[in-house]
């Protein structure tokens, strides 16, 4: 009698040996023999408007170059460091590559990107500012092209701003961080009479603290990293700690912010806007779309600038753009390139902005009318990008594992009245400059 | 002066009845309470997934949207290839864990039957290989896929699957394989079955419940892995449903909600179904492994 398996164990067989023979089928690739270049584009836009315009810009250059075909791939800025860590290493990197200016001094040092000195076409060059083209320029090498980019700016209940009388600020004459102070408390109301803060002036985020605290310190003078020599080093100077102290105090001791909020991330805070639990959130430029989706009939927000520390800094703050980079290990870098001179083509880069309800950083594209627009703060936007600058992190060797293990629990522990500004301090600066020492070593 | 005990009072049937019916609902309503803290989160998902954006940022949550649309549905299949992702993860995590448990079955009957240095050895290399994160050996896989072609390959994503499925699976059915008797086998070689047949016909049947469990759990793995399937694969076409499902959330913790919840509650769906359609077989395969032979 022939042995065999059970009916159960049989059929198992069976399926995985079909399977089995999908799944090689379901692996095959398209072939690249036919002499023209393919190019794979890893992209981070997520928001529906922004991946249709991506998707369209594709299309159409690949109607119109039929010689380089570029294929679209889509990414997660939640693993886009990992992701592209792994590609370089094994050698297998996308050749454009979407990511932001902070994700990139790492990668430019480890000989992963491309330096696109020698490529970028002249138009492109000068039509993005120099501001900008620092914040992807490393030992002379320009790694990526900076094309959107985002400012922090305060998202307004338009009724609560108006009942309350206070001045309304506009880019030339801003609030300064005083008058903010001062703003939020008038706008801090216990309506009910029972004691209980109906209404706070503000609520900071504060979920991930650190960007924000060390981009705002410049509207004080402030950077927190500075170049000595060929080294960076770690200060927490009054100007640099201006900010910081100024929303500790709302929190812990005027009470116009609430501790609650200390650690939600921005969406966290819409519903308690819309309810009108915060008159004010700081919130990056692009959160509009948030605000403008999930606002109820009927309710009235505005945009307004970032309060300053005085006139001689203005509007400054910190930003990393988002940019398109080429992988070193790409075959056909000058075709990549102008793959990216085509995506950031003012008339292109302004559908890419709108789409991720962001700022060009294209001069071209900032002046195109459909950005220069009351409507949805837009105008505040572009009116602000002139004045923005370079993040004092960019570039900086071991950024990110100062901001992962000291910055992020100090400053939540500072905002939330654990110690003061001393041992903020400490804790930044001391151990901070221990960890970027082992970085320039 | 000695104490007079007084007499325990006479437990009446009547109040016997009334303590077990109390008993029993107090097991019931903990019951009950420990199903919705378990369901929780995936009634919350469901209702999130039919709610507008509006209703998403209101500060007062209902458990039953307002008015439950579609939109989000519609949205997240509009912008990401789902249904395409679905079938990619059905594949990859079907063949990974057939093909793991059909590696396991022998090779646990081997290591619990025959304790040899081979077998001891066997066993600490399971536990050994359980310490590895997956940070520390992504790129030399990486590489070694790499040399074989198998990037951007759901072919080598089932490769590393069942490699990372196998040495759990070789651990459960081992607990499996000792609890049937050993009596049962000598029976069948009494009889003048072989090896194989002892194996196939004795055996196998009786590890039916422990093939599902194990089945169960290597699909499950496979199916809501996602930091290989995230560097392996490269290509849309070829992206599995955990990857797909970050497509969502943007920078800083910016997230598209609805489409997000619609399109987990989608890849939610088949391994519920699969639990499902296997959990008396699961429940059988329990109660056998934790029976001694």
């Amino acid at each position: 009698m022939r042995a065999g398996f059970p009916r159960g164990p049989r059929r198992a067989l069976a399926l995985a040996a079909a399977l089995l023979c999908l799944g090689p089928l379901a692996g095959c690739g398209s072939g690249s023999d036919d002499g023209v270049v393919h190019l794979d584009y890893l992209s981070l836009a997520w928001q529906q408007e922004s991946v249709e315009a991506n998707k369209a810009l594709v299309e159409e250059w690949n109607e119109t170059h039929p010689d380089v075909q570029v294929r679209y791939v889509q990414g997660s800025w939640d693993d886009v460091h990992d992701q592209l860590l792994t590609s370089f290493m094994g050698g297998e990197a996308p050749d454009i590559i979407h990511d932001d200016a902070s994700d990139l001094t790492d990668f430019a040092n480890g000989g992963y990107l491309a330096d696109l000195t020698g490529y970028l076409p002249g138009g492109l060059r000068s039509d993005i500012p120099q501001e900008s083209w620092d914040t992807t320029t490393y030992d002379g090498g320009i790694y990526g092209v900076p094309f959107l980019v985002e400012p922090r700016v305060l998202i307004a209940n338009t009724r609560l701003l108006q009942e309350s009388g206070v001045r309304i600020p506009t880019t030339e004459h801003p609030w300064t961080w005083e008058e903010f102070e001062e703003v939020s408390r008038t706008l801090t109301r216990d309506t009910d009479g029972d004691g209980e803060r109906d209404t706070y002036g503000v609520a900071w985020s504060m979920k991930e603290p650190v960007t924000q605290s060390v981009n705002l310190s410049l509207s004080t003078g402030g950077r927190l990293f500075y170049r000595e020599g060929d080294e960076d080093v770690i200060r927490y100077g009054a100007a640099d700690a201006s900010v910081a102290e100024l929303i500790n105090r709302q929190v812990n001791v005027d009470h116009t912010a609430p501790d609650s909020s200390l650690g939600m991330s921005g969406s966290d805070t819409l519903p308690g806007f819309f309810a009108g639990r915060y008159a004010l959130l700081p919130l990056n430029f692009s959160y509009r779309q948030q605000v403008q989706q999930q606002a109820p009939d009927g309710f009235e927000w505005s945009v307004l600038p970032m309060p300053t520390g005085g006139g001689e800094y203005g509007l400054a703050q910190g930003v990393a753009p988002q940019t398109l980079s080429v992988a070193e290990d790409s075959d056909h870098k000058q075709a990549a390139v102008d793959f990216i001179a085509f995506l950031t083509r003012a008339d292109h880069v302004v559908d890419l902005a709108r789409g991720d309800w962001m700022l060009p950083t294209s001069t071209t594209a900032l002046a195109d009318p459909a950005l220069n627009t009351g409507e949805y703060g837009w105008r505040t936007g572009v009116e602000i990008a002139a004045q923005l600058r370079p993040s004092p992190v960019l570039g900086v060797r071991g950024y990110p594992e100062w901001k992962d293990k000291v910055a992020t629990p100090a400053f939540q522990e500072y905002y939330a009245g654990e110690f003061g500004v001393d041992e903020l301090r400490d804790r930044l600066a001391g151990d901070g400059n221990r960890i970027l020492d082992r970085y320039q070593r | 002066m000695s104490a007079v005990k007084p007499a325990p009072r006479a437990v009446t049937p009547s109040r016997r009845r009334a303590a077990r019916a109390a008993g029993r609902t107090g097991q019931y309503l903990a019951l009950a309470a420990y199903l919705i803290f378990l369901g929780f989160p995936l009634l919350w998902l469901v209702s999130v997934s039919f709610k507008s954006p509006q209703e998403l940022g209101s500060i007062d949550p209902t458990w039953l949207p307002r008015h439950p649309s579609l939109d989000n549905y519609r949205k997240a299949f509009d912008t990401q290839p789902l249904l395409r992702a679905a079938l990619n993860s059905l594949l990859v995590a079907g063949c990974a864990s057939v093909i793991a448990v059909a590696i396991a079955v022998p090779a646990a009957y081997v290591m619990v039957r025959y304790r040899t240095r081979v077998s001891q050895a066997g066993t600490v290399w399971i536990l050994i290989s359980q310490m590895f994160p997956f940070v520390l050996i992504v790129i030399p896989l990486f590489l070694v896929l790499k040399n074989l072609h198998l990037i951007n390959s759901l072919t080598g994503l089932i490769v590393v699957y069942v490699v990372w499925n196998l040495p759990f699976s070789l651990w459960m059915l081992q607990g499996y394989v000792k609890a049937v008797p050993r009596s049962l086998e000598e029976a069948a070689a009494v009889d003048g079955a072989g090896r194989l047949r002892v194996l196939t016909g004795v055996v196998l049947p009786l590890l039916t419940p422990g093939l599902v469990a194990t089945l169960m759990f290597s699909f499950v793995t496979a199916w809501n892995e996602f930091f290989f399937a995230l560097v392996l694969l490269k290509t849309p076409e070829k992206q599995t449903m955990s990857v797909i499902l970050t497509h969502f959330t943007g920078a800083e913790g910016a997230v598209d909600l609805g489409p997000l919840a619609a399109a987990a509650v989608c890849a939610t769906l088949p391994t519920l179904l699969f639990f499902a359609l296997l959990q008396r077989r699961l429940v059988g395969g329990m109660l056998a492994g934790a029976v001694k032979g």
